[in-house]
């Protein structure tokens, strides 16, 4: 071969962009697979003898009470159902294939295919959570163990791990709260959260749905929740404060330990949402600055795969004084056996039924197995030094800046903003993120309101090179020249995505909108089910 | 040497320490504690975490953790009739081999361009779970069949504008619980009782219960305690008399044989998707659906993210979408409705897979075998002396109450001399339904032979 392949995938000795398309299957409805009489599989088949002895079992019910039409399910053979499935996958861009630092606070780290082997045991699926404890004692030692190193990772002394994720974790705090106050006979009086702007909506909507009043305090011009708007907003009808640290800018808030002294001394209690605690692990305890509560999502900072949005595990970490409020039931260890405590009186309760995604909790447990102390403060420090780096890279992109905290390193996050480069090109954040699609990797502006504007937010997490944040900021850095030179393709993106751009209209008109195919068919082809 | 840190991590690239220094040079920082500056030194750990030492290879690993695993004795080693909200049904190999392809598990919230197929699987699943179902809107999974009723009511009280919910006494306490919580600053919970010949809920104290006060009646069907509720209809008619919204709480895997609770007048549906694919893996397969006709008045107070089909720039293209995505915590924060964030969406993809591959035949096959089985069961079991099965005079589909109240011994004592036999009986009720004297809930499904139901009659022969 006298052609040198490689010389062509190199400009001024950096790799060029990957001439990335994805997956585009133009795969039909399943409903349009359908051929009358397949079957994809074969249920057991009822034996001679039971049908012998029991008859026709239909005929025991009403008529009112017997469906007559077996459900209109789509007819498909299993090549087919499989066929459909896999291309499916392939038109979903997973942490597996892409660089994922572009799905900011969702903390898309690698999780180990190990942990995925050992949740497949049958010796974790095939076990019902009912079983006789002694028949579940691995198990049960798993979940004991992993509550062990939360404590240690966060300084609180009880945790919960039943609740299926992170606003789950955020709702039990808040019903935590709420069981609090009323224990003091306050329940009347306490009916305020505090929160911030930059705080994940759950916590304002969470505390919400358990019946509190919500305040949110705004960031001051350094990006710092505003300890003054705190100051006023306390009073004695503080319940609590449900905050993140560092937010979802990034910022460590320094005041901390003020904040959650000024709502003690009002009698409130302090919940620290941890889910941005990627870069924090074995530098701070959430007990250090003092909060009542806290949560962990094992799901992001601790490594279990995020399953296209779960099954996951939000664990709900609380002091002493609030430990006889989790949900039922808890571990205990005697030194001999553990077993599940269901005598607490005072509990709030059931969460979720039984007691959380167990396989979740094996691939935490195994996660942190692997890394200990020391790794795991290597993967906080690599997280913020790739966040850092990410910064450094993004900084020499013309139009896009880092709000508030100017001059200041920042943790595992930023909430980048667009403004100049908008207001130059007038290609807005949400379409640089369906562009940047074309070349294989996610994006994420942020959740609403947009206080930054033309938000976009990065998380490296630990689990991505030096040459992969290289290559995420030369995308950005492509895509930003091209808002310049070449607007339009930008605002009609995504070109080599699996499909083109959606017509939102008919997703908010109750006339057109559609959640199931039956719907489309009645509303849109105006065929009867 | 007991080492505690590797030269470099496997699962953290840049900590190899040349490329640390380089990165640092680059920012023009000396070190990664400068990165924690704005941490008051105060707040920071002076010491390093007292962690359980660390198992650096993936072997050692595994191995520690197959040893711990391997302590547990599973539903295969032991034959278990255990249902009670987490149901042994058979999970074909398909179901598995797509919900752990890498590109579907470690997916998340990406644009409907780019995660195309997790919006399209997610339209799938509501779209097949709507046929089952016969409803036009199903959500994209919740946590569980808890949150699922827990929410229904929530909804029910939104749309009605009232403030109580009247509940079959039947039902689970630990569901219960849940409810009471979630629902405890709106709504007050009114318990209904039961007939205990029948188990049927008691329509006359229904009737003196119910008010223009009523939010909506919530049942289950099957009940929790296996007993078919065979007047769904007049149920549904004497809330809808009252201005009420009828809840039903369905498991799926019934309905190829049973009436669609829709059908029965039931305005919102709920339950747990777990039967239909998903492992029992210790309560760790659990996801909720929620479902209802297309009505504006409805589809505005679910919390959920709900996936609706749209057309493209190209055409004859589908995507997919959030539809009217204003009415969620997402967008609005405390102003949307409840709240919504990850929950079990790898359960419901996985769910649709098990509908496609079951089609209408299998899902009425595989209810007439589950209720043959249990049927076959009811039958032996009541014929042990001292036993009765069922409890209640009404037809059952896969659980069924069994008491052992002629027996002289407590279900704890049967249930242990079971599991030295290598059975796990049924769930005991007497604390949860005292009024049931010394009763279990049994639980056979298509997974149960006719040896495997013989043999638990035997042991339990043996065992009384």
């Amino acid at each position: 071969m006298s052609q040198d392949i490689t010389k062509q995938r190199y400009t001024d000795g950096k790799p060029n962009l990957r001439r990335f398309h994805q997956a585009r299957w133009d795969e039909p409805i399943i409903f349009e697979l359908s051929r009358a009489g397949q079957r994809g599989i074969l249920v057991p088949e009822v034996e001679e003898e039971i049908r012998n002895v029991v008859g026709d079992v239909l005929a025991a019910l009403p008529e009112t009470m017997r469906r007559k039409q077996p459900p209109k399910l789509p007819e498909l053979s299993q090549p087919q159902v499989l066929r459909h499935y896999v291309r499916l996958s392939q038109e979903t861009l997973g942490t597996d294939l892409n660089i994922d630092v572009g799905q900011g606070t969702c903390t898309m780290k690698y999780s180990p295919k190990v942990n995925d082997q050992l949740a497949r045991m049958p010796q974790m699926t095939e076990l019902h959570p009912l079983q006789d404890e002694e028949t579940v004692q691995g198990i049960l030692e798993v979940i004991y163990r992993f509550e062990q190193i939360l404590k240690e990772i966060s300084g609180m002394e009880r945790f919960s791990l039943q609740p299926g994720a992170g606003s789950a974790a955020i709702y039990t705090n808040a019903s935590i709260i709420r069981a609090s106050h009323e224990a003091r006979g306050e329940a009347g009086q306490r009916d305020e959260i505090i929160t911030t702007i930059f705080s994940h909506p759950s916590n304002a909507a969470c505390a919400k749905t358990a019946g509190f009043k919500v305040i949110t305090l705004y960031p001051d011009e350094d990006g710092y929740p505003d300890l003054e708007a705190l100051k006023a907003a306390v009073s004695e009808r503080t319940a609590g404060l449900m905050i993140t640290n560092p937010e979802d800018t990034g910022i460590f808030n320094p005041r901390i330990e003020e904040f959650v002294k000024v709502v003690h001394e009002a009698g409130g209690l302090c919940a620290y949402d941890q889910a941005n605690a990627n870069g924090i692990l074995g530098i701070t305890k959430a007990s250090d600055a003092g909060f009542d509560l806290c949560h962990f999502n094992l799901h992001k900072t601790f490594s279990s795969p995020h399953g296209c949005g779960g099954p996951a595990v939000g664990a709900v970490g609380v002091t002493q004084e609030l430990a006889r409020f989790l949900p039922l039931p808890v571990i205990e260890f005697d030194g001999q056996r553990y077993h599940l405590n269901y005598d607490r009186p005072e509990s709030i309760g059931k969460i979720g039924p039984f007691y959380g995604v167990a396989p979740v909790v094996v691939r935490a447990y195994a996660w942190v197995m692997s890394l200990g102390a020391e790794g795991l403060r290597e993967v906080a420090e690599i997280a913020v030094l790739n966040n850092n780096y990410l910064l450094k890279r993004m900084s020499e992109i013309p139009g896009v800046s880092a709000p508030y905290a100017k001059g200041k390193r920042r943790i595992e996050q930023i909430r980048y903003s667009w403004k100049a480069l908008s207001e130059e090109t007038g290609v807005h954040s949400e379409e640089i993120g369906l562009r940047v699609a074309d070349f294989g990797v996610h994006y994420w502006t942020s959740h609403h309101p947009w206080i930054v504007p033309e938000p976009c937010t990065l998380e490296p997490t630990e689990s991505y090179s030096k040459d992969e944040l290289d290559e995420y900021a030369a995308i950005l850095a492509h895509v930003a020249e091209e808002a310049h030179t070449n607007p339009e393709l930008v605002k009609t993106a995504p070109h080599n995505s699996t499909i083109h751009t959606i017509d939102h209209t008919p997703l908010d008109d109750p006339s057109e909108w559609a959640m199931t195919w039956r719907a489309y068919l009645r509303k849109v082809r105006k065929e009867a089910n | 040497m007991n080492k505690q840190k590797p030269t470099a991590y496997p699962y953290i690239p840049n900590s190899v320490p040349a490329v640390k220094e380089q990165m640092l040079k680059e920012i023009g920082a000396e070190s990664p504690q400068g990165f924690f500056e704005d941490i008051p030194e105060k707040l920071r750990l002076k010491e390093k975490m007292k962690l359980p030492k660390t198992l650096l290879s993936e072997y050692a690993l595994k191995r520690h953790l197959e040893g711990i695993l391997e302590k547990n004795k599973t539903c295969r080693e032991y034959l278990s009739f255990l249902g009670a909200g987490c149901y042994q049904h058979h999970v074909p190999a398909v179901c598995d081999e797509v919900n752990q392809r890498g590109e579907f598990l470690t997916a998340y919230a990406g644009e409907p361009y780019d995660d195309h197929g997790r919006f399209q699987a997610l339209f799938e699943y509501a779209s097949m779970m709507g046929e089952l179902l016969n409803m036009d809107v199903v959500n994209v999974p919740t946590y569980d069949g808890f949150q699922a009723a827990a929410t229904s009511i929530r909804m029910a009280s939104r749309i009605t504008g009232r403030r109580e919910v009247l509940i079959s006494r039947t039902i689970s306490a630990d569901k219960l619980s849940k409810i009471r919580d979630y629902c405890k600053p709106e709504i007050e919970i009114k318990l209904i009782g039961y007939d205990f010949e029948t188990g049927q809920l008691d329509l006359h104290a229904l009737k003196a219960e119910i008010s223009s006060e009523t939010a909506a009646v919530y049942l289950e069907n099957p009940s929790y305690l296996g007993f078919v509720e065979t007047r769904g209809d007049e149920i549904a008619r004497i809330a809808h008399d009252h201005g009420a919204i009828c809840i039903v709480g369905v498991d799926p895997i019934s309905l190829g044989i049973l009436t669609p609770p829709a059908e029965y007048g039931a305005d919102i549906v709920c339950g747990d998707i777990q039967p239909l694919g998903m492992h029992v893996q210790f309560g760790g397969g659990q996801a909720g659906f929620i479902a209802t006709q297309d009505e504006e008045r409805y589809v505005m107070e679910y919390p959920s993210r709900l996936f609706g089909i749209a057309p493209t720039s190209v055409e004859g293209e589908y995507g997919f979408g959030d539809v009217a995505y204003e009415r969620t915590s997402f967008a609005v924060r405390e102003r949307g409705k409840e709240w919504v964030g990850t929950a079990a969406a790898l359960w419901g993809i996985t769910a649709g897979v098990y509908l496609a591959l079951m089609g209408p035949q299998g899902m009425v096959e595989i209810g007439e075998g589950i209720m043959s089985r249990s049927r076959y069961a009811m039958l032996e079991i009541d014929k042990i002396k001292g036993v009765k099965a069922p409890l209640f005079q009404a037809p059952h589909f896969k659980e069924f109450v069994v008491n052992f109240d002629g027996t002289g011994k407590t279900v704890a004592e049967i249930n242990k001399a079971l599991l030295m036999r290598g059975i796990f009986g049924g769930k005991d009720l007497t604390r949860e339904f005292p009024e049931l004297g010394r009763s279990a809930l049994y639980c056979v499904t298509e997974v149960h032979s006719k040896d495997d139901v013989d043999r638990l009659v035997n042991a339990l022969k043996e065992v009384i």
